[in-house]
């Protein structure tokens, strides 16, 4: 379905549209022909450029940091070495600060977080047409690189972070410390059914700002630099070189602070009341 | 933004690369990190105890230049005052000698003085015998005038 001459509301539909695979109601299995098809597929749907985007960025930042990790010794770092060692010790730094406990996840896991979201957010600086239009070309219609802009990919991630969150808050403070924390504070027990209703939305809250503040961020931003690409060409560069220049701050700073929030979330979670 | 089984499909990878990262990536690189600073405090303390070591050695050596100087001084010291004492003998030494060589000179002199004034006596003696002989144109009878040349020997 490569479009010939777009208008601009259906370019700027074509750049937001992922390449879905799923479940079609009249077509079975098969790879959604438009935004509507794949509205229509629900959730028995997956967004094959967002999950292979992803998984490769991240099979980038395993393998980058294996190489590191392989070489990693006491003498003098060289090369790729330095590289990882500087991120590994940025991170540490950051956890050491905010988490006082002792864990051997939270470190690796923030680690995975800072770079995997950078590498992901990273995608964002490629031009918004250059890849969607080498796909085209190949046949592929649809093509969203950056994951970051998909609320699934954060909402998965920050839905982990979710998940983690819960199981420390149970395995430090017990089922009963959980549910006491959850419940009786901050009125006390005859404010059983309030304290909940608070506690709960201040709990449920932490993933969903997570993924969307994520997400919001890198939306807007590749939604910016779709409209820059609308402009006429002779413009295009006076907008986008700031934008893009600005882009680079705000795609390192969002990585930092999913890392940052997951990390205290999560000290939060060993803290006791 | 359609929430599908994508959001399953991401939860899985980060799943996978979390556990990745915490298995073969952060273990091996922070302990070498751990050790690598373990080793720079150790390079650190043995620097220290080295500039320690030093500062100790110069001290030592101090003391012993300190000792080794004084050392000096007492044996130049001793070694003028033996060598002042060695010329003192000597010049002791000399002046006995050159008293008893004088003494002895003297001694000699005064014997041959005496000597001399003896003979000197004798031939006075002999003299005025010869001389009254020439003055009386005889012999002077030795015998008979021997008390009074003896007297006149002992004028002289």
């Amino acid at each position: 379905m490569a479009l010939q001459n777009p208008t601009p509301s259906e370019y700027i539909q074509h750049h937001l549209t992922n390449l879905t695979y799923g479940y079609h109601p009249e077509n079975g299995w098969s790879f959604a022909h438009g935004a509507t098809e794949a509205a229509e597929m629900g959730f028995m749907a997956i967004h094959v450029d967002t999950m292979a985007w992803s998984i490769g960025l991240g099979i980038v930042f395993c393998w980058l940091f294996r190489v590191g990790a392989k070489a990693a010794h006491a003498g003098v770092p060289t090369g790729v070495l330095n590289f990882v060692e500087l991120m590994v010790e940025f991170v540490d730094k950051s956890v050491k600060e905010t988490f006082h406990g002792k864990s051997n996840l939270i470190a690796p896991l923030a680690l995975t977080i800072c770079c995997w979201i950078f590498l992901m957010n990273l995608m964002d600086l490629v031009p918004v047409d250059l890849v969607p239009y080498l796909f085209m070309v190949a046949g592929v219609d649809y093509m969203k690189i950056v994951p970051t802009t998909d609320v699934n990919a954060t909402l998965g991630m920050s839905i982990g972070v979710f998940l983690l969150i819960i199981f420390y808050s149970i395995k430090i403070k017990g089922v009963g410390g959980f549910v006491g924390e959850l419940t009786l504070q901050p009125f006390g027990k005859w404010m059983i059914p309030f304290n909940f209703l608070l506690e709960g939305v201040g709990l449920i809250a932490k993933p969903i700002s997570l993924a969307l503040r994520l997400f919001g961020n890198l939306y807007a931003g590749e939604l910016i630099f779709i409209l820059i690409a609308l402009l006429p060409f002779y413009l295009q560069w006076f907008l986008s070189v700031p934008w893009a220049i600005f882009h680079i701050l705000v795609i390192v700073l969002q990585a930092f602070i999913f890392m940052m929030l997951t990390i205290v979330y999560l000290s939060m979670a060993h803290e006791h009341h | 933004m359609n929430l599908n089984l994508t959001l399953i499909g991401q939860l899985i990878a980060f799943t996978i690369f979390v556990i990745f990262c915490m298995k073969y990536v952060w273990p091996p690189i922070s302990g070498a990190l751990a050790e690598r600073q373990k080793k720079i405090a150790e390079g650190l303390d043995a620097a220290d105890k080295a500039a320690r070591d030093l500062e100790n050695a110069k001290s030592q050596i101090e003391d012993e230049l300190k000792q080794a100087r004084t050392q000096v001084t007492e044996l130049l010291e001793q070694a003028n005052k033996r060598s002042s004492q060695i010329v003192e003998e000597a010049q002791d030494k000399a002046r006995a000698e050159a008293e008893k060589i004088m003494a002895s000179a003297q001694a000699q002199i005064a014997q041959d003085a005496a000597q001399a004034r003896e003979a000197l006596r004798a031939d006075v003696a002999k003299l005025a015998v010869v001389g009254a002989e020439r003055v009386l144109g005889a012999t002077v009878d030795q015998a008979a005038h021997k008390k009074l040349l003896a007297e006149l020997a002992d004028e002289l």
